[in-house]
């Protein structure tokens, strides 16, 4: 589908988020609690922080939830009772107000969950999810969409993608059929753009610091590097980067059980964890702190691209931002790219 | 409308309370047959999480009853139990857990009729604070058939 | 800073230690770990007023074992740390040297415990005005307050675990969550869950907690983690005379007792 270009002219897209709310969607936005902004479900505009920078968690919540119900179960005297999950029943929902890399992100999530087996936990749960993200006007230093192939007014992954335009306007591109649906919604508060705005101007400056394709192709050659051990030292090995990172999917299965009643549960995990890989013989494959380290880095920028076509890291920056000591991915990266 | 008939969970010492118990049984003593009671060798066995788990579980108040001090059946488990006690009430408080809802007492095996009146008390103070709604719905708010009560 | 890095250096080209952990510049205006195995790189050692990790988190790791004889770069919480490892047998006395650098003035070297004990007697361990205010606005809530602070802020949880990896504290090889016969406390990040991990977390450091605040920092969604060791410092202190961190030979609080210790709410 050819992209339709429109214009909204109002200072605020608080009208956008209510027509979606009217809708009955479930909204998804940037809230401020505190000194932190994150993604949360709002139950009206007024809620949204358009303002921040980025959020800390991703948008891959949506459809990949931290916690998540696989099956429940009952035994009963001659039989089992489960209560399966509907995968018809995931409420129609909507991302308002992310950016372009949290979009992105869902491009490596889906190829994941939709590789060797066909996850419907997420496949389902993104059918029925809109991302209408906000092009960035502002980047930081932990910034690097543009070396992964991205940048701040990239629409890949997004449905429907605002960018300000000016104090009273915004640029509104609809990008798929599903953005098409949705916008049906407010069409009736947009106007068509005649003026052809270059959106360019409007858009963060966020200079390449390195070349994903050029990293991917060294990075074969690199795994017997001394780098790996040196670069992660400091790490601690928590699961910050993993659990805030939009395109992580690692995943552990839990069982709940209480005398013959239980709950399957899906959760967030981390390849960063010492025991993430600890087979029952107790061997562990991945026991410094580099080797883990290193497969964090190859994953998302040598196996994925080589298996699945996909570039694991959308250059989002959040694992730094949220990494307590600082485990700097553009900066390491920059380093690898280096050698 | 039927009476709220709490669940009270009680973690006793074999050695002092269980035997305790007992004589107030066998001493025909009335006492609330809401009370379901876990034998422990010792109060220095009972681990804070178990407390925790009761309340998961449904419970709507506990009783946690061992050996007096200097009476230990193993000389100190107790004094071990009662620093923890300490510690953990002022934690649980800190957390917004209702400590009314937990009894911590000790019960010699000569003290029948103190058993009755610490299940009778704590009954009595259960019915009237109520169930543990708050708790209840904490530990269930991610199944729908897997946290009713399951006695 | 320079005497700092002059310490770092001496310390380093005289082999008296092969590996000084201490803060380097980060990005932006962030402070972190530096690992500094050659004399050279030890300008890049800086100690700012910025938030700075508690260094023992590394003391016990592989790495640092095999890299032989060690130095820190310690704050107050961090040297209080140490001493908390030596009283669980964690670490041998004169077996590390920390370095306690104060913003323009002289460094100090330590070399074994005792000297750390008695600069710790007039040194500020308390907590900072920020966290007082906040423990005391918890304490002036009614319980049923407390509670929906708690949940509330509980509900960011993701159970990343940074709280545990950044404390130097929790060195445990397999965590309680770790252990699923049977599985204790759930990994989840559901209600209980979250609730039950923090409270047991806080169970396991009472009295060993040195109140450095980095289970609170480390935290990606800004939970004030660090409140409920705190909340118990008091109890500790008043009524068991133990304070975490003060003496190399101190007894863990919970596995010690007074035949008289004093409480108000046992029958």
């Amino acid at each position: 589908m050819e992209i339709e270009r429109k214009l909204y002219k109002n200072s605020s897209p608080d009208a956008i988020a209510e027509r979606l709310l009217s809708a009955g969607k479930k909204v998804t936005a940037p809230v401020r609690s505190g000194k932190i902004v994150d993604l949360k479900e709002i139950s009206k505009p007024s809620e949204i922080e358009y303002n921040a920078l980025t959020s800390v968690q991703s948008a891959k919540k949506v459809a990949f939830p931290k916690v998540d119900k696989v099956v429940e179960y009952e035994v009963l005297k001659d039989t089992v009772n489960t209560l399966e999950v509907d995968f018809e029943a995931f409420p129609e929902q909507v991302l308002f107000g992310v950016k372009p890399c949290d979009a992105a992100g869902f491009i490596p999530l889906k190829a994941v969950f939709n590789w060797d087996y066909a996850d419907q936990f997420f496949l389902k749960r993104y059918e029925k999810t809109t991302i209408i993200s906000f092009a960035c006007p502002k980047a930081d230093e932990y910034c690097f969409c543009t070396s992964v192939g991205g940048n701040p007014g990239s629409t890949a992954g997004s449905d429907i993608q605002f960018t300000r335009t000016g104090d009273d306007e915004f640029l509104v591109e609809i990008i798929t059929p599903k953005g098409k649906t949705v916008s049906a919604l407010f069409e009736d508060i947009l106007v068509p753009d005649s003026s052809n705005i270059d959106k360019e101007k409007f858009l963060a400056s966020v200079p390449k610091a390195f070349s994903f394709e050029e990293v991917s192709a060294k990075l074969s050659s690199l795994f017997e590097s001394p780098v790996w051990e040196e670069q992660a030292i400091r790490c601690l090995g928590c699961g910050a980067c993993a659990f805030v990172c939009p395109t992580c999917a690692c995943f552990d299965l839990q069982d709940e059980k209480n005398s013959g009643k239980g709950t399957r549960l899906k959760l967030w995990d981390s390849c960063g964890y010492s025991a993430f890989t600890v087979h029952t013989s107790g061997h562990n494959p991945r026991e410094s702190q580099g080797e883990r380290w290193r497969q964090r880095v190859m994953h998302k920028f040598s196996y994925m691209p080589h298996r699945l076509d996909v570039r694991g890291c959308t250059g989002c920056g959040r694992c730094s931002r949220s990494c307590p000591v600082d485990m700097n991915i553009k900066e390491h990266i920059t380093q690898i790219d280096s050698l | 409308m039927q009476e709220f008939e709490p669940k009270i969970v009680a973690f006793v010492c074999n050695w002092c309370t269980y035997a305790g118990a007992d004589l107030t049984g066998t001493s025909r003593i009335k006492y609330s047959s809401d009370v379901k009671i876990i034998r422990f060798p010792c109060t220095g066995r009972i681990d804070f999480m178990l407390l925790m788990k009761a309340f998961a579980n449904g419970a709507d108040g506990i009783i946690v009853s061992g050996c007096h001090p200097n009476d230990c059946h193993y000389t100190s488990g107790n004094f071990h139990a009662r620093r923890r006690w300490i510690v953990f009430e002022k934690l649980i408080d800190f957390m917004g857990i209702d400590k009314r809802r937990i009894c911590f007492s000790w019960v010699s095996a000569a003290e029948g009729a103190k058993w009755a009146d610490i299940v009778n008390n704590t009954v009595a103070k259960i019915k009237e604070i109520g169930p543990y709604e708050d708790y209840k719905k904490l530990a269930s708010s991610f199944s729908e058939i897997s946290q009713e009560s399951h006695e | 800073m320079s005497n700092l890095i002059e310490t770092a250096e001496e310390l380093l080209q005289k082999n008296k230690v092969n590996l000084i952990i201490g803060y380097e510049k980060g990005t932006g205006s962030k402070t972190r770990p530096v690992f500094i195995r050659k004399a050279e790189d030890a300008k890049k050692l800086v100690f700012d007023n910025n938030q700075k990790q508690n260094l023992v988190v590394y003391l016990l790791r592989s790495e640092v074992k095999k890299a032989g004889k060690t130095a820190f770069v310690a704050t107050v919480p961090a040297l209080r740390s140490m001493l908390q490892l030596a009283s669980e047998c964690q670490i041998k006395d004169k077996e590390l040297i920390a370095i306690h650098a104060r913003d323009n003035q002289d460094v100090i070297v330590f070399e074994d415990f005792k000297s750390i004990e008695e600069f710790l007697t007039t040194a500020d361990t308390g907590f900072t005005a920020v966290e007082s205010e906040l423990l005391a606005k918890l304490m002036a809530m009614t319980v049923s307050e407390r509670f929906d602070f708690w949940t509330s802020e509980f509900e960011k949880c993701i159970k990343c675990y940074a709280c545990r990896a950044a404390c130097p504290m929790c060195y445990c090889g397999r965590c309680t969550t770790e252990c699923n016969q049977p599985q204790w406390v759930a990994p989840a990040s559901h209600p209980l869950g979250v609730f039950e991990w923090h409270l047991m977390r806080a169970m396991h450091l009472t009295g060993r907690c040195v109140n450095c605040s980095e289970c609170a920092t480390a935290c990606p969604v800004d939970i004030p983690l660090n409140l409920l060791t705190y909340s118990l410092m008091e109890t500790l202190e008043t009524g068991f005379g133990a304070k975490a961190g003060m003496k190399a030979d101190a007894k863990y609080a919970l596995s010690v007792y007074k035949p008289d210790d004093k409480e108000s709410f046992i029958q």
